[in-house]
């Protein structure tokens, strides 16, 4: 049984009582406890189920590379899957239920998998799934979706706040262990501004566990005068509950912490902090590896450096008698914990041949027994482990010896935590004495000068040995101030540290060696994804050589953890299955965030309202109290209809576009882009820019205008009006205002930049609003100020004047084929002129209308939207709009690309109208049309027309302009819809509407 | 994230700020141009590993474009210069071989 020690515990506050839920069972635990160890405390060793075979799943770790402790935690608009215990710290009212198992913890019916475990090798996905096709969709996806998956999905919205926040300093230090303590302390003095980052609530990593003295004070003496040393300099910052989360490109790196998580409060929940720094020491420490010998996932079976911390940390442990198995000596330092708070060693498992150093010899003394050359062959146990069986480590694993016992303590040596060293480029060493990969400093991570800008620090370095910690800690300190331009003037006296002598580690990477399958079957490497060794020598055997490889077949380090504790194991298995040495079969890549960081956090202020800025018009107010329903339209949002009293939405549409042609509409289009070209090429660049000409157009007219990208596809078009011999107005579509004023600065600052032109978006000064429909002159005589007249303003000409007192510029445009006038005025009028002109036309039957009224009727019209009518892959001629490509001009944008052979070719999508044969149905919205059981076509526009009583569509059809007449089938679901290829132009085809 | 200096602007601002426009001193093939040398223009690409130049805009500055001599590799960056330039200036190619004395331009 696991359970609380009656002292010890340097984190926990004993006065200080917390009560939370476990699975709906309250359980106490104390003021700095994690939920690992309060409920270790309460003797939960099982805390979940396994991916894959659902077998029970106990803790193995202390810290974020826990693999199984994984928790449904909070509830309703808080709750959260896959939270780690060992990183979650308990308070008053945390509700934590563990995960993957049906119908409880302790009965879980998809433990069946286990019992089937050997139908289920790695790959299985692969081989099984296969055959029928039709039962992917059908069978396999729906019941593998159902049984997949750890934690939860959360259903409601989240309410917590999460933020960003920037912060800029000289160097960065990630870890608040002694290295980088001693690192901030000696880069602090050089007057460098210096922030230092710790992902747990507390400092000092394992300084406050083992038992090291330096300076003849102990460890946690020792972290404690740093600290103190520390605060004195007020250009040092520290941060616990800060996670380094990753390191990127030119020193920019991204800290993940965590406000509110152990007290919950109003604040934002998690910050996220944008770091840019000239040096980042990464003092990330070392995570130990777990053994493989059979049996080693079962609860009780944990971390030998993990069983120290629970002991020392939190005053819990997980078993009251524990076998020590190890191939190196710091798993001594946990038998002597044990020994020393009372617990019992009945052995200590040594799978080199001859044991350890000085630390060996005190167990030794204590009366601990020692069996060196040995390893276990299994352990026994089914929801937690009962016994060991120990054998020789050079043999197959016949048991020589069964040693009951309630806790494993198990290490197979350190990797260093080399990832964010690795994250952006930074390349690593094998250290062949201590099976290692470390950095190797003469490649590191580069930034824009091409100089290194990460240090790696203490054990992260590679550097095991405390002396040797401390020393690379000051080290990397010198050379980050000096390289950021503070030099340290006075050298500290070395750190004068007392630790016993070591004997190297031996690598041991299967236990025992010749294991024989049935072992190795059940022997884990990961333990969060159920990966074995014997599914990753099936990898090798079926050719994945590449370390990437056998990881995404096996799914190997593939879980929440990133194999934090499994990838050295796996690589070193993969070597050994494969002939090969480790450093040549390589590691996976590392990629940031270091543990998983809330989408909340990368979020940050980012959501709801905040997600995105809606841009409104000046009168959007004005359409919002009329009844407007909205649409979005590029980042705008524009009334779609105005639906009065007990009217639908169809009948609106229907109203609106009744009284624009039979009497006057109003029309707020002031989303279209406005932008002013200027200068004495002008004219020229227009010239360049649309397909066809503009320098000929004269003052104080309009003319339609195309766009086309260099490929010859369409990418927007608009009126142009030419204000003056120098002065273009080019209108754009809503959504290409932003898009086209670049794409003209681009060809300007880049290409033609010998012209004298310049540009101006004055989309958002101005208000422009439409009256459309023949009263449309009437309506405007009413307001009085500017002779409005065919005479004095035709049909595609513009006037400067002013309307009922306003300075306005009247353009006689039509986008609804009626008598037509644009007005725009400064945006600050604009309210006032739509209000002007509802009252002037109360008499004349005026109506606003909305932006489908509007689509309606320039659909009636056979006018193209851009973005409806083209999609990236339409030139003008496709639209039937060869007559707005210009054969004169020598060039413009898109010229070229139009002339490509496939451009030419016939039968090529050609956009045609539809009649269909019904006059009650309208065509699908994108229907396809289909001839011989090709599709041969899309619809691009279907709207049913007020105007004429039936349906009217727009379509790109294969040469559709030589298919008039015909009747082409659009199937949509079990219907067959019918319609004509017919003429584009339903409306007016003479255009004698809005030319009067 | 890289950090990038605006030769107009002259302000050094993270990458967010800038927006990436490819490579740069790409020669526009138009009318007349055969199929082959346009197809080039539109679609093929140097991309070698090593020093790129390429073309940034200041978007959320000054908006003015400009390009960047840099190493695709290991993010160093050689200098950034003028857009309105058929080939990189002399300044930027001493920076690059100073530094890197056997690289040649790929032309």
């Amino acid at each position: 049984m696991s359970f609380r020690l009656p002292n010890a515990g340097c984190l926990i506050d004993r006065s200080n009582p917390v009560s939370f839920t476990f699975n709906g069972k309250p359980v106490q635990g104390y003021k700095g406890d994690t939920l690992a160890s309060a409920l270790m405390a309460a003797d939960q060793r099982m805390l979940g189920r396994s991916f894959k075979y659902h077998r029970p799943r106990g803790l193995v770790a202390s810290g974020g590379e826990e693999p199984n402790a994984l928790m449904n935690m909070g509830e309703g608009a808080r709750f959260e899957p896959n939270q780690r215990a060992t990183t979650t710290e308990v308070f008053d009212g945390l509700t934590a239920r563990s995960q993957n198992h049906w119908p409880s913890l302790n009965f879980d019916i998809g433990a069946l998998n286990n019992r089937l475990a050997r139908f289920f090798p790695a790959g299985f996905y692969y081989k099984t799934f296969m055959k029928p096709q039709w039962a992917w969709k059908h069978l396999f996806e729906p019941i593998i979706r159902n049984s997949a998956g750890l934690g939860q999905v959360p259903t409601e919205r989240d309410v917590d706040r999460y933020e960003y926040f920037y912060a800029y300093t000289d160097i960065l230090i990630i870890g608040g262990g002694v290295a980088g303590l001693e690192a901030a302390l000696e880069s602090g003095r050089s007057g460098a501004k210096v922030l230092l980052l710790e992902q747990s609530p507390h400092f000092g990593g394992r300084f406050m566990v083992d038992d090291i003295e330096v300076d003849g004070r102990d460890g946690p003496a020792h972290i404690a005068h740093l600290l103190a040393e520390i605060a004195k300099l007020p250009n040092v910052t520290l941060r616990a509950r800060t996670q380094g989360a990753g390191v990127f490109d030119h020193g920019y790196a991204l800290g993940y912490e965590r406000l509110t998580d152990h007290a919950p409060a109003a604040t934002p929940r998690h910050r996220l902090w944008r770091i840019r720094a000239k040096r980042i020491i990464t003092a990330t420490g070392a995570l130990e590896r777990t053994l493989n010998f059979a049996g080693n996932d079962i609860p009780g079976v944990m971390l030998a450096s993990a069983v120290r911390d629970y002991i020392r940390l939190y005053g819990v442990t997980s078993g009251a008698r524990t076998v020590v198995v190890t191939n190196n000596d710091d798993a001594y330092r946990t038998a002597l914990t044990l020994y020393a708070a009372g617990l019992e060693v009945p052995a200590i498992i040594d799978a080199r041949p001859n044991g350890g150093g000085e630390m060996s010899d005190q167990a030794r003394a204590l009366g601990i027994r020692i069996e060196t050359g040995h390893g276990v062959a299994k352990v026994i146990g089914k929801k937690h482990v009962t016994a060991v069986e120990v054998c020789l480590q050079s043999g197959t694993g016949g048991a020589v010896e069964s040693i009951a016992c309630d806790c494993v303590a198990i290490s197979g040596g350190f990797s260093p935590v080399v990832h964010l060293w690795s994250h952006c480029g930074g390349k690593l060493n094998w250290d062949e004495e201590n099976a290692m990969f470390s950095p190797d400093p003469s490649r590191p991570p580069t930034d824009q000068n091409g100089e290194g800008f990460v240090l790696a620090a203490g054990t992260a370095s590679g550097a095991l040995g405390t002396n040797a910690c401390i020393s690379t800690a000051v080290t990397a300190a010198h050379q980050a101030a000096d390289e950021v331009g503070r030099s340290i003037k006075e050298e500290a006296a070395p750190r004068l540290t007392q630790t016993p002598d070591e004997t190297p580690m031996a690598p041991i990477w299967t236990m025992p060696a010749q294991a024989p399958y049935k072992l190795r079957s059940k022997t884990w490497l990961d333990f969060q994804n159920d990966v074995k060794v014997s599914d990753v020598q099936l990898a090798a055997r079926e050719g994945y050589e590449s370390v990437e490889h056998t990881k995404r077949y096996t799914t190997l380090g593939m879980a929440t953890d990133q194999g934090k504790l499994s990838n050295i194991n796996g690589l070193a298995v993969l070597a050994g299955a494969l002939d090969a040495e480790i450093p040549q079969v390589g590691t996976t890549t590392f990629r940031p965030p270091y543990t998983p960081i809330s989408l909340g956090s990368i979020a940050g202020e980012a959501s709801g309202p905040l997600f995105k800025p809606t841009r409104k018009t000046a009168i959007d107010g004005w359409h919002k109290s009329h009844g407007a329903i909205f649409e979005p339209v590029a980042d705008w949002r524009r009334a779609y209809a105005y639906i009065q009293a007990g009217e639908t939405t169809q009948d609106a549409i229907t109203r609106e576009i009744l009284a624009t042609r039979g009497a006057v509409g109003l029309f707020d289009a002031s989303t279209l882009g406005k932008i002013i070209v200027k200068g004495p090429d002008a004219g020229k660049f227009l010239d360049l820019l649309y397909t066809n000409m503009m320098s000929t157009l004269k003052p104080g007219k309009c003319r339609y205008g195309l766009m086309c990208n260099e490929n010859g596809f369409l990418m927007d078009d608009g009126v142009v009006a030419r204000l003056d011999e120098d002065t273009f107005l080019c209108h754009t579509t809503t959504g290409g205002s932003d898009r086209i004023h670049a794409h003209m600065e681009e060809w300007l600052q880049t290409e033609w930049w010998d012209l004298e032109v310049f540009t101006a978006n004055l989309t958002e000064q101005f208000t422009q609003i439409v009256v459309a429909g023949p009263n449309a002159r009437k309506v405007l005589e009413a307001l009085g100020g500017t002779d409005v007249s065919r005479e004095a303003l035709p049909f595609m000409g513009f006037i400067d004047g002013k309307l009922a007192g306003i300075q306005a510029r009247i353009f006689r445009i039509s986008f609804s084929g009626e008598l037509s006038y644009e007005i725009a005025v400064p945006a600050s009028q604009g309210l006032l002129l739509w209000n002007l002109l509802l009252q002037a036309g109360a008499d004349f039957g005026i109506a606003p209308y909305g932006t489908e009224a509007l689509h309606v009727m320039r659909g009636e019209k056979g006018f193209v939207v851009v973005g409806d009518e083209s999609d990236g892959t339409v030139t003008p001629h496709d639209l039937g709009m060869s007559w707005a490509v210009s054969k004169k001009k020598e060039d413009f944008i898109g010229k070229r690309g139009m002339q490509r052979s496939f451009l030419m070719a016939a039968g090529r999508k050609q956009l045609v109208g539809l009649r269909t044969l019904s006059d009650t149905e309208k065509l699908p919205e994108s229907a396809h049309a289909v001839e011989g059981g090709k599709a041969i076509g899309h619809v691009t526009s279907t709207y049913f027309s007020p105007t004429l009583g039936h349906p009217i569509a727009m379509a790109l059809i294969n040469g559709g302009q030589s298919r008039m007449g015909e009747v082409l089938d659009f199937p949509v679901g079990s219907k067959v819809h019918k319609a004509r290829v017919v003429d584009l132009v339903f409306y007016d085809k003479e255009g004698a509407q809005q030319d009067v | 994230m890289l950090l990038l200096t605006c030769p107009y602007c002259g302000v050094s601002a993270e990458e967010t700020e800038f927006h990436g426009g490819g490579e740069a001193h790409l020669k526009r093939h138009a009318d007349g141009s055969s199929d082959d040398a346009f197809t080039a223009y539109l679609f093929e690409r140097k991309n070698p590993k090593g020093i790129v130049f390429e073309r940034w805009r200041h978007v959320y500055g000054c908006g003015k474009w400009f390009h960047a001599a840099r190493c695709a590799v290991t993010l160093e960056v050689f200098g950034t210069y003028s857009a309105q330039t058929l080939k990189p200036p002399k300044s930027i190619i001493t920076s690059i071989k100073a530094k890197r004395p056997d690289w040649e331009e790929i032309s």
